[in-house]
């Protein structure tokens, strides 16, 4: 029996989300609220040195006079800043030196999660720095990437054993005043990842981390910090899930990406935080903060797949500083139900014969709204700039809305730049000419919205690639007609 | 003493000889009220990112003429489309000159605002149309409104075809020193009739001028309406121009601007959409230098399916000049099988120049066709490199390129005297000599 439109709807309704469950592990967690005293806490707690300290206190003292931005095209409840816990760990607190040693529980999780460590370990060749409720748990090939002299571990061992680097360029590429969000992260952040990469040294494996969302109530302020010296070469993955909760969850991330002379640094991110139930109820707020800095002839690159979170607001931008650097943005974002995103990223033209890409796709389905806004900015003195960019949407149901907001700036003459967007919805023709062929509609939907993606999906890692598929099909699974 | 403080005791003014118990005054009230709580737009509006009116609210504008003012037909005689008979409503200084116009009641109305927001036949009309498009939250048209009281009113009756142009000019001789205009039109075509309308704004002398001008269009069923607006002023000449037109159901209208002057140009043109198959057609040539400033702002709100809307703009920016455009594509959800094409070319001639553009698509339907295009770029190289070697010197040959470039748009133009007209100016402001019309 042929499958219908209405069957479609009410499976997509009935779907939940399959990865809402929560792990019961006893977390030590700050009382609710947010002070100077918080602030000191949470650097006392990490036993960070006193600059460290007195960084997240400027941060916070300017945080406090930001008010938060509302030009997003999105709508929610503000969150109540004073409501949320900030700091939040597992109690375990030693470091595991092998997986045996690691909670039985969260083992489970992960598995849950289809990320068996063991099988990644061997299997895939990634190192896997797992964070779980914002303290790292796990770090997987330490030694392997220690040969080479590449350091891959928590930001606040970093702090502790590699402070001239954290210090020299935490906040490099985004200050802690640059906007309400990214204040917030540098005054409160609990921990995340940090990376660097010797000169001339190219990363054997893709490093990996998985955020999770965990402890009811707490905000996971990660911070990212990623250092590719000269001519060196990484590739970086970063993986998403969080469970199911009524209350809706603050994330507010930074990630800051630093790209010397002649190094290319590539970032992934597969999103997929819960998006709320079908009432619109729930989910996780996605404010987060990306930018990375490209020196001469560096290149970064940004792919991401969005499918989760209730509220989505994130341009992982590329400042292109140095002569002869790139810049890409490969984007995939999906809306259902009652999500609402608005991404895209920026671009900015610094140096002479500056080069960059944007291939945005957004799906928006049931009553979504999926917004892109981009930023194309040619300083007077960057000769040669060149510029592509692509916005397509594809539209499923009347109840959706899809959005572009591209700005355009250029400030020189010899700047080329192109700019094409289109929105449409899945062709009755192209359904028609699967269903003369045999295939059902439900696969012609994902065969047209695959091949829709293409461009960005063959951008990520082939360990994602397979993971952002099925997301892709799971988010939108019934939801056309 | 401040423009905006000036405004507000010249309206105190202005009510010692208006009748105050017209609805119209009501009205008028109610927008100085917007103005007073808004003031004039600045940077921080997101519709006003990239143009700033600072510099344009500093001289000391006189709100109303001190004295009569008077032009020789010779004196003006260029800034008409002489070549062929048209309809004229002629305004220096904001006062309506009998001499230069050449208005009708005969078999449409081609004739004065003042006229119309006082006389008795006219009020049907004035209360079913006036200020009924117009945004009355935008603090620059509330601004106009507040000070409705002259500019050009055209009826064209049922199933009309008026026969020939209708040239709107407002001059400004500047005899009045620093001087702000706030003419007010209003267009109304019938059922099944059509129209042609010319609009230019032209400063004589050295002067500042600050036009602040508010056109409203009404393209009733099947009605057919062709708005050229020629901005070609003088460097001292700044012109906010907001144009609103509301279209019912197979109507068809279409706006051509020609931006080549002023110091400051600011067009917001707004299409809503109140039928079924409607088409809308905005296009536009801009080709500026020194440190000009023009400024698109479009907005076609799509609320009803089947309905159709075609943008393009070409922009040529030499010297220090800045271009905007912002183009805002709005399609609600019940406007199904909706086909909406923007496009915006933009040539940047040296390295000081400035283009920022925002095409801009807010779709909520999932039946349409909506695309738009933008591209920032030079003259091909080759194709430059392939006229030097056949004996044409370079500016020459950038000139004729950059021509090619904008020459499509003129396609379109339905009247053939005003294409040579455009085309000629065209060619005089990039230096190329044109031994052919088109």
């Amino acid at each position: 029996m042929a499958y219908t439109e209405e069957e479609l709807k009410k499976e997509l309704e009935t779907k939940e989300y399959e990865y809402g469950f929560y792990t019961d592990i006893e977390s030590d967690t700050f009382p609710v609220g947010l002070n100077e005293d918080i602030v000191r806490a949470i650097s006392k707690r990490k036993g960070e040195p006193e600059w460290m300290t007195n960084w997240r206190l400027e941060a916070f003292a300017h945080w406090k006079l930001m008010t938060e931005p509302d030009w997003p095209n999105v709508h929610y409840e503000k969150p109540d800043f004073q409501a949320i816990s900030y700091y939040s760990a597992p109690k375990k607190k030693d470091q595991y030196k092998s997986l045996d040693e690691v909670d039985p529980e969260l083992l489970e999780t992960f598995n849950k999660l289809g990320i068996s460590l063991e099988e990644q370990k061997k299997l895939a060749g990634v190192a896997v720095d797992i964070v779980m409720d914002s303290v790292s748990v796990a770090t997987t090939f330490r030694d392997t990437l220690a040969e080479k002299g590449i350091i891959f571990c928590s930001i606040s061992e970093a702090i502790k054993e590699h402070p001239e680097l954290v210090k020299k360029y935490i906040g490099s590429v985004i200050p802690p005043k640059d906007n309400f969000y990214a204040a917030l992260n540098s005054a409160v952040f609990s921990d995340g990842s940090f990376c660097y990469i010797p000169k001339g040294v190219r990363c054997p494996m893709e490093l990996s981390t998985y955020f999770r969302i965990n402890q009811a109530g707490t905000g996971q302020f990660e911070r990212t910090l990623v250092i590719a010296d000269e001519g060196s070469y990484v590739s970086y993955l970063e993986g998403c899930t969080a469970p199911s909760r009524d209350e809706n969850q603050l994330h507010a991330a930074c990630v800051e990406l630093i790209a010397l002379d002649d190094a290319e640094i590539k970032y992934s991110t597969v999103q997929n935080w819960y998006p709320g139930d079908k009432q619109g109820k729930g989910g996780v707020y996605n404010f987060v903060t990306k930018r990375g800095i490209c020196h001469t002839r560096a290149k970064i690159s940004w792919t991401q797949v969005e499918t989760g979170s209730a509220v989505t607001w994130k341009y992982p931008s590329c400042v292109l500083k140095g002569d002869h650097s790139i810049g890409e943005f490969y984007s995939i974002a999906v809306t259902n139900n009652h999500q609402q995103a608005d991404t895209g990223t920026k671009m900015v033209h610094l140096g002479k014969n500056t080069r960059s890409t944007i291939i945005s796709k957004g799906i928006s389905a049931g009553t979504s709204q999926n917004s892109y806004r981009g930023l194309v900015q040619v300083h007077p003195r960057a000769q040669n700039a060149r510029n592509f960019s692509q916005c397509d949407s594809l539209l499923m149901g009347n109840k959706c809305g899809a959005h572009t907001f591209p700005y355009i700036e250029a400030r020189n003459n010899s700047a080329q730049i192109e700019h094409e967007a289109t929105t449409s919805k899945i062709g009755e023709d192209q359904i028609f000419y699967c269903n003369q062929r045999g295939i059902d509609t439900e696969k012609a939907i994902a065969l047209i919205v695959n091949g829709f993606s293409k461009e960005v999906l063959n951008k990520l890692p082939m360990e994602f690639a397979v993971e952002a598929q099925k997301l892709l099909e799971i988010s939108l699974e019934g939801s056309v007609g | 003493m401040e423009l905006k403080e000036k405004l507000l005791s010249s309206f105190l003014a202005m009510e010692q000889e208006i009748d105050l118990s017209a609805p119209v005054h009501a009205m008028r009230q109610e927008n100085l009220k917007t103005f007073e709580e808004k003031g004039f737009p600045t940077k921080k509006l997101e519709a006003w990112k990239y143009t700033s009116l600072a510099s344009i609210l500093q001289p000391s504008y006189s709100i109303f003429p001190k004295q009569e003012a008077s032009l020789e037909l010779k004196e003006v005689k260029k800034y008409f489309l002489y070549e062929i008979d048209s309809y004229k409503v002629v305004f220096i200084d904001g006062v309506y000159s009998p001499f230069l116009s050449d208005t009708t009641h005969d078999g449409l109305d081609v004739c004065l605002m003042s006229a119309a927001l006082t006389k008795p036949k006219y009020k049907a009309l004035i209360d079913r149309y006036f200020n009924q498009i117009a945004d009355t939250q935008d603090s620059l048209s509330a601004l106009n409104t507040a000070f409705a009281r002259e500019g050009a009113y055209i009826y064209v009756p049922p199933s009309v075809v008026a026969e020939k142009p209708i040239e709107i000019i407002h001059f400004s001789t500047g005899k009045q020193g620093d001087f702000m205009l706030q003419p007010r039109s209003l267009v109304v075509i019938d059922e099944n009739a059509q129209v042609q309308i010319i609009e230019r704004h032209q400063s004589l002398a050295e002067h500042s001028v600050f036009t602040n001008a508010v056109t409203e269009v009404f393209a009733e069923k099947n009605a057919q309406v062709d708005v050229y607006k020629i901005q070609n002023d003088r460097h001292d000449a700044s012109l906010v121009d907001n144009t609103f037109i509301a279209q019912q159901r197979d109507s068809n209208a279409r706006v051509h601007t020609f931006s080549f002057g002023g110091k400051m140009t600011r067009n917001n043109l707004n299409f809503y959409h109140q039928g079924e198959h409607i088409q809308s057609t905005m296009k536009g040539i801009t080709i500026i230098g020194n440190t000009q400033h023009v400024d698109h702002y479009t907005l076609v709100h799509h609320a009803q399916p089947n309905c159709e809307s075609h943008q393009d703009y070409k922009g040529i920016y030499a010297d220090r000049a800045v271009g905007v455009f912002n183009g805002k594509i709005m399609v609600d959800k019940i406007a199904q099988k909706t086909n909406a094409f923007q496009q915006n070319n933009n040539v940047l001639l040296d390295d000081k120049a400035t283009i920022n553009t925002k095409p801009q698509l807010e779709i909520f339907a999932d039946d349409v066709k909506c695309s738009h295009g933008c591209t920032i770029g030079q003259l091909d190289e080759d194709a430059l490199f392939y006229l030097r070697t056949r004996g044409i010197p370079k500016k020459e040959a950038k000139g004729l390129l950059t021509y090619a470039f904008a020459n499509n748009v003129l396609e379109s133009v339905a009247i053939p005297a005003l294409k040579t007209r455009v085309n000629k100016l065209i060619a005089e402001k990039l230096g190329v000599n044109l031994t052919h019309d088109l």
